[in-house]
């Protein structure tokens, strides 16, 4: 194999605020669901933000696919991360193997499976209270597992027999686009056949809390959940914290061809960068060159032209930051306001999922190349006056596309890190 | 609490963790925990943390290290608990 190995997704899986399962989830996006909801706990505890994306019907769905002495240490993010590879590993052809089986292990098959914050409500529920109460001893043998950094891929390694790389990658809200250029690079370089890459984030106040008190969080719309995440709106007040998880299954041409798998789209390149806190970056701000420049590698790292981009999937989390990113992209594919693609943020249906969010978006991206169609971006009715001039390239209702090719992802993260994704629909 | 009573708890306890349920059926006090049933060694610690709180007893280190059959389990609880 070379660096010029192609790579194909030849399996998805999702569980999200708005939908569980790509079926489903294709179908909540077309329809521009929210899944936005009231959160009685966060009312209780005086958060600003009462609002947030939480997956629905998870235990139940987790009870079907793990056995119990696996979910007595699986904390949230750990049964959103877990469903969504086995939903990829099936969807991509293969069966889960026996537990008992040692021919299974496959040392071709890898995982990078990240999360942006990790194991939070284990060390808030647990951890902490219990060391504190100096009952160290009752902790019992399932907490390091929950809160190691490594913990969601390490799970799904046993579940699936991998024996390829096994990590989880952490870049704040950049970490689930990374994981994929990251697994896309092993296969590429022909250190991997497949790796199943995503990321994954719990739902918990203990993960939120940080961010409600920075004053980063939508704090206007508690009595209306469905109208708090509006990325590119006049009246974006902050993003809606959302949790779940997405994986893609990713795997070298030549394998895919060879088992005749179904092949859901092409990675074309891929680049992650800094911008190294300068320029305007910081910590929890994006420089913009650094933005643009990750752009213009992806796009270089594809081989193709800026003008080839068919549409955009942002960042977009609805903060201030939202208008800046718009003038990126059309600096960064060359494109004047009239002229942008169309440009849509998964965000405003199920809130940021923080290190899952660039995989749900990723997940969008590809249903989205499947079906021919870019999604609505939800409540951004009143364009902010900064991005006037590209309003006709915000969809609020899906826009069918037939001919859709090409479309682009980009994840910003805390740290002033970016990652952007090329992917390209698959004709047979 | 009888021998027999205790054994059926134990059992009950220890059925969660178990990844050869078949095993279970033909459960005795000879079976033993990790290589017959196939409990996962690390989730030892949390059995015994079950037994303590199920007959509200308090099981030493060295007592649990001595567990390894189903028997084992119930012989400690039995010296532990009113009869």
């Amino acid at each position: 194999m070379s660096e010029s190995t192609r790579v194909v997704v030849t399996g998805m899986g999702v569980v999200t605020p708005n939908a569980n399962g790509t079926e489903a989830f294709a179908q909540a996006l077309r329809e521009g669901v929210s899944g936005i909801r009231h959160i009685p706990l966060l009312a209780e505890l005086e958060f600003a933000c009462q609002v947030a994306g939480v997956p629905q019907g998870v235990d139940e769905i987790a009870e079907r696919y793990f056995a119990p002495d696996e979910l007595r240490a699986m904390n949230s993010g750990h049964r959103f991360g877990c469903i969504a590879a086995v939903d990829a590993w099936t969807d991509a052809g293969y069966e889960r193997p026996d537990p008992d089986d040692d021919s299974a292990l496959d040392w071709e098959v890898g995982a990078i499976l990240g999360t942006g914050i990790g194991g939070l409500d284990t060390t808030g529920e647990r951890l902490v209270p219990m060391v504190d109460a100096g009952r160290v001893r009752r902790l019992g043998s399932t907490i390091v597992e929950q809160v190691m950094g490594s913990g969601v891929s390490a799970r799904v390694a046993g579940l699936l027999a991998l024996g390829n790389q096994v990590t989880s990658n952490s870049s704040a809200c950049s970490t689930g686009t990374e994981a994929i250029i990251e697994g896309y690079h092993r296969i590429r370089s022909g250190r991997a056949k497949r790796m199943l890459c995503g990321g994954t984030e719990g739902a918990s106040q203990y993960i939120w809390g940080g961010f409600d008190s920075m004053r980063v969080l939508s704090r206007k719309h508690n009595d209306e959940p469905e109208k708090a995440s509006r990325p590119m709106s006049a009246s974006a007040g902050g993003f809606v914290p959302g949790s779940g998880a997405g994986v893609l299954h990713l795997e070298s041409l030549e394998s895919a061809q060879g088992r005749g798998a179904r092949i859901h789209a092409e990675i074309l390149g891929g680049a992650i960068n800094c911008g190294g806190h300068r320029s305007g970056g910081s910590m929890t701000a994006p420089n913009q060159l650094g933005v643009r420049r990750c752009i213009r590698q992806a796009i270089e790292d594809a081989g193709i032209e800026p003008g080839e981009i068919d549409a955009i999937s942002g960042h977009l989390t609805a903060t201030g930051a939202d208008p800046r990113e718009v003038g990126s992209w059309a600096q960064a594919l060359e494109r004047s306001p009239e002229s942008l693609p169309p440009i849509t943020s998964t965000k405003s249906m199920i809130g940021h999922g923080l290190g899952a969010a660039g995989a749900i978006e990723s997940v969008a991206c590809i249903l989205m190349l499947e079906g021919g169609f870019v999604h609505p971006s939800l409540n951004c009715e009143d364009v902010h006056p900064e991005i006037e001039a590209y309003a006709g390239s915000i969809p609020h209702t899906v826009r069918v596309m037939p001919k859709l090719k090409t479309i682009i992802k980009a994840g910003f993260g805390f740290g002033d890190v970016n990652t952007c994704a090329v992917f390209r629909r698959w004709d047979d | 609490m009888t021998r027999e009573e205790i054994f059926t708890k134990v059992v009950e306890i220890v059925r969660p963790f178990v990844k050869n349920q078949e095993a279970l059926d033909s459960v005795d006090e000879n079976t033993n925990i990790l290589q017959d049933l196939k409990v996962n060694s690390a989730r030892l610690v949390d059995i015994i943390l079950d037994f303590e709180d199920a007959f509200n007893i308090e099981v030493e280190d060295e007592d649990a290290d001595a567990v390894n059959t189903v028997g084992d389990a119930v012989g400690l609880i039995a010296a532990k608990v009113p009869s």
